[in-house]
C-alpha cells in the first residue's frame, strides 16, 4: 500500500515507522525544519519537507499517482481539513483519515464531510465513560459511514427493561439488541429472552435513538 | 468580520462609515486598537473557529460575513462554516495562496486572493513602463 502522511509530529512519525516495518510504501511530509531533519536521518529520501497544504508540495509528495491512502495528521485542525478537502476533491482519493486534535472541532469535520477521523481526546473520553458511564449508555463503538453506533448498557434491578421479554420491549425502528452477556456467558437474544438484573446488553442503533433506547431499557 | 488585522481593521471602518452594523472578532485583545478610539460598532475577543462565540457575535443574523484572519485554512474552514452551517448569504474570504484560491472558488466560495492581484498589478506596471519606454 502507498500511504501519503502530512504532518511528521509524534503522530506522524510513528504512523510512518509502523507502515514501513509492514512494507509499506510511505512518503511522509514535514514543514518545521528541525523536525523534518529529523525525520529525514530516520526515513532517508521518504520525507518530504513542506507545508502539505500548498498543491506544488502535495503533488512532489505523489499525490497525483494517486496514494492508496492520506493521512492527515498534522496538529492543527484547519490544516488537516484543507488537506483532506484537496485530496478528496481536487485528487480524486477516496480513502482519507482526519486527526482531530481540539474535540470541538468534531462538528466542522462532521459538516464538510471529513470522515473517518480520529481524536485522542475522544478515544480517552470514551474509555472514561466506559468505566464511568455517565447516563448508562456506553458508546463502543460509531461506525459513522453507516450512520449506526454500537452501546451497552447493564440491566439494574430498578431498569424498565427488567423481567421483561424482548419482544415486550417494543424497541424502536433503528435499534436492536445483538447479545446478552449474562455470567460471563454471551447469547444472541430471541424476541422470549428474558432481561434479568445484572445483564449487559449490547444494542446496535442509528445516532439519534440514545434516549428512547435509554428510557426503554433503563430508566424514564 | 472575523480577523482584525490591518485589512480586516480597515474593511470594518469603511463598512461602518457607509451604514453597515459591524461586529469585529479578534483572538488578540489588542487588535481593538486598529478600530481607533471611537468605534461604535461589536468587539468580541476568541477564535473564529469557536461556535459559540460566532454565535455571540450574531453570525446567524449576518447578512455578510468577512474572513481576514492571518491563516489561509483557517479562513477557509471558517468561511464554510459560514455557509454551510449559518447559510450566510455572503461570505467573502482572504486567502493569499493562489492556488488554493483558485481551487476554493471554483467550489463557491467568493475569495479575494490579493497575492494574484499583486501580480497583476505588479506585471501590468513592468509591462506599462516597457511600453513607455519603446
Amino acid at each position: 500500500m502507498y500511504v501519503l502522511i502530512a504532518g511528521g509530529g509524534k503522530v506522524g512519525a510513528n504512523l510512518t515507522r509502523s507502515l514501513l516495518r509492514g512494507n509499506n510504501e510511505v512518503t511522509v511530509i514535514e514543514q518545521r525544519p528541525y523536525r523534518f531533519e529529523k525525520l529525514e536521518a530516520e526515513f532517508e529520501h521518504q520525507v518530504i519537507r513542506g507545508d502539505a497544504t500548498e498543491l506544488f508540495v502535495l503533488e512532489r509528495a505523489g499525490i497525483k499517482r494517486p496514494p492508496d491512502l492520506l493521512v492527515a495528521a498534522t496538529g492543527d485542525d484547519e490544516d488537516n481539513i484543507v488537506i483532506c478537502q484537496l485530496a478528496r476533491e481536487k485528487y480524486g482519493l477516496s480513502n482519507v483519515i482526519a486527526r482531530i486534535n481540539d474535540p470541538r472541532n468534531q462538528l466542522y469535520f462532521d459538516l464538510l464531510g471529513i470522515s473517518p477521523t480520529v481524536s485522542a481526546t475522544g478515544a480517552i473520553m470514551g474509555l472514561i465513560e466506559h468505566e464511568v458511564p455517565e447516563h448508562g449508555l456506553i458508546h463502543l463503538l460509531e461506525l459513522r459511514k453507516e450512520n449506526l453506533e454500537i452501546v451497552e448498557v447493564t440491566v439494574d434491578k430498578s431498569a424498565n427493561c427488567q423481567g421483561k421479554r424482548v419482544r415486550a420491549l417494543k424497541l424502536p425502528e433503528g435499534a436492536r439488541l445483538i447479545s446478552i452477556v449474562r455470567d460471563g456467558k454471551a447469547e444472541i437474544p430471541d424476541d422470549e429472552t428474558l432481561l434479568v438484573a445484572g445483564d449487559q446488553v449490547l444494542a446496535i442503533l442509528e445516532p439519534g435513538k440514545e434516549d428512547e433506547l435509554r428510557r426503554i431499557l433503563l430508566h424514564d | 468580520m472575523i480577523g482584525c488585522g490591518r485589512v480586516g481593521s480597515a474593511v470594518a471602518l469603511q463598512l461602518q462609515g457607509s451604514g453597515w452594523d459591524v461586529t469585529v472578532m479578534d483572538e488578540n485583545e489588542d487588535a481593538l486598537g486598529r478600530l481607533g478610539e471611537h468605534w461604535t460598532g461589536g468587539f468580541l475577543v476568541g477564535h473564529g473557529m469557536d461556535i459559540k462565540l460566532l454565535r455571540d457575535a450574531g453570525i446567524e443574523e449576518a447578512d455578510a460575513v468577512v474572513v481576514t484572519t492571518d491563516g489561509d485554512n483557517t479562513n477557509l474552514v471558517i468561511a464554510q462554516v459560514a455557509q454551510k452551517q449559518f447559510d450566510v448569504p455572503t461570505v467573502i474570504v482572504r486567502v493569499l495562496d493562489p492556488a488554493r484560491a483558485q481551487f476554493y472558488a471554483a467550489r463557491g466560495l467568493r475569495i479575494v486572493c490579493p497575492t494574484s492581484s499583486a501580480i497583476e498589478t505588479l506585471v501590468g506596471a513592468v509591462r506599462q513602463a516597457e511600453e513607455a519606454s519603446v
